[in-house]
């Protein structure tokens, strides 16, 4: 969800007050003038600067993660739905008391502890579907290196058995739902669970390393019911070992995962 | 067209052993063929909306109530009540699976016909009209987020018809006992994805073409005695 910057002044006349015509585009920080009437020869302009979510392009071509995920089930999970979320956010935050917050305190805070408000929705699906896409890259799966592959060995004792655990959970799920490999601060370790409907770890305060979308809007053009042959196209073909590397290594500035190995020459 | 499950215990006379027969469930044919709903649903969608994601839902049901008779000969109440949710997902998929393939007809044998006489009477006197209703209906299952079921229910005890919504596979019954499903349209992306992708309020307006109003009234005719 980057907040784009475009330069739209918006100012008709001289010393007329007139209407503001708000036209909001979802992808830019809008100038809009207020304008006064006044005596004074010249005009002067006001600007309130009002800024809302746009719809983050995923890192990779809509067709880039054939043949695991169709050009079809992006363009139309990624235009469509992702996209629908994004404009009811902004919908919401016109009127809404979360306006400026970030994506990620507006999931925690309108989770409301589990009693969500009705921000809470698409907050939480906008952020989920960018964690989703950058989850994902073409070539992706097969086997984490270095440092990954030791903390997910250290946490599930095998990469097979972290494989089978995720799998497990998402194939557990009940109706639409996540499965996610996220970091709990308290413990300091990985960890697999599946979630429903929005909900993701931001909401109990963990860390999220992988997310896995399990709507069935997101395999079922692909796989019809076969949900474990999408659940194991990602982890062999489409997870993005490279960002879940980078996630923890942001995510070691949060929680302290031990003793760095510094190789004594 | 209510389904009961059955857990029967048949005691062997002085007590010494405990036989139990368990009731397990079958996928109820379809009374049309796959291809009979279309151009509404597509037949590719009611064969795997029948074969596969019904059946499993069947399929599952059985293992969770083997499940449950083993929990409670055991005294296992932990495990008996760890099998709740299994049993409510997927008995409740097959018991609304099973009302749903009622409420469709093709056209050929009367499918979107309205309603006459009771039921037509009781919708406009408790909605206004049969366009009020579907509206309601229509709009109930688009707001749905997530998963879920929109009904055309009956209040038995306060004698009016109510639109009324379930998520995932939570059946009527969840929302009042005294509620008797006369319609239910399943909002679950795999009942429409296919064909409408996202765009469910199109899938919602087009579904009343086959929907069975004929079985809605002897439903509601029978309940209302």
């Amino acid at each position: 969800m980057v907040l784009q910057l475009v330069m739209a002044p918006n100012w008709c006349g001289c010393g007329v007050a007139s209407a503001n015509s708000t036209k909001i585009s979802t992808n830019a920080f809008k100038m809009s003038s207020n304008r006064f009437s006044f005596s004074k020869p010249y005009p002067r302009r006001a600007y309130r600067v009002t800024a809302y979510y746009g719809l983050t392009t995923p890192p990779y071509e809509l067709d880039a993660l054939e043949p695991y995920m169709s050009k079809r089930t992006v363009e139309i999970h990624w235009g469509k739905h992702h996209n629908e979320h994004v404009e009811k956010l902004n919908k919401h935050l016109k009127t809404s008391a979360f306006y400026g917050h970030t994506l990620e305190e507006m999931v925690k805070a309108t989770y409301n502890n589990g009693s969500p408000l009705v921000e809470f929705n698409d907050a939480s699906l906008v952020w989920s579907h960018d964690f989703f896409w950058e989850s994902m890259q073409p070539n992706g799966g097969s086997l984490p290196r270095g440092g990954v592959l030791d903390q997910i060995e250290k946490d599930f004792g095998t990469f097979t058995n972290f494989k089978d655990e995720f799998t497990f959970a998402a194939l557990s799920l009940f109706g639409p739902g996540w499965v996610w490999l996220y970091l709990k601060k308290n413990g300091r370790k990985l960890a697999v669970a599946p979630t429903q409907n929005a909900i993701s770890p931001l909401v109990w305060g963990d860390i999220p390393i992988i997310g896995l979308d399990m709507w069935e809007h997101a395999y079922y053009l692909d796989y019809k019911d076969d949900r474990s042959a999408y659940v194991n196209n990602f982890l062999d073909h489409l997870v993005s070992w490279h960002s879940v590397m980078v996630r923890m290594m942001r995510a070691e500035a949060f929680v302290n995962l031990g003793e760095p190995k510094i190789p004594v020459a | 067209m209510a389904l009961r499950s059955v857990v029967s215990r048949k005691t062997l006379a002085p007590a010494l052993r405990h036989y139990r027969s368990l009731t397990t469930f079958t996928l109820p044919d379809l009374p049309y063929d796959y291809g009979a709903l279309e151009p509404a649903i597509s037949g590719e969608i009611m064969r795997l909306h029948h074969q596969k994601h019904h059946q499993t839902y069947v399929t599952n049901y059985n293992k969770a109530l083997e499940q449950l008779d083993a929990a409670v000969s055991k005294g296992d109440v932990r495990g008996v009540v760890q099998l709740q949710s299994a049993l409510k997902f997927n008995g409740g998929g097959h018991v609304n699976h099973s009302i749903f393939w009622q409420n469709l007809k093709p056209v050929s044998e009367g499918g979107g016909e309205p309603p006459h006489g009771a039921l037509g009477w009781a919708i406009d006197k408790d909605f206004g009209s049969l366009e009020a209703l579907v509206k309601k209906i229509n709009s109930e299952g688009a707001a749905l987020q997530g998963s879920g079921w929109v009904w055309l229910a009956l209040d038995n005890e306060q004698k009016i018809l109510k639109v009324e919504t379930t998520p995932n596979q939570d059946p009527l019954v969840t929302k009042g006992t005294s509620l008797v499903p006369l319609l239910g349209i399943d909002v679950w992306e795999h009942a429409y994805y296919l064909q409408y992708k996202n765009v469910r309020p199109d899938y919602l307006t087009n579904i009343w073409k086959v929907i069975n109003w004929k079985y809605a009234s002897e439903v509601y005719e029978k309940e209302s005695a």
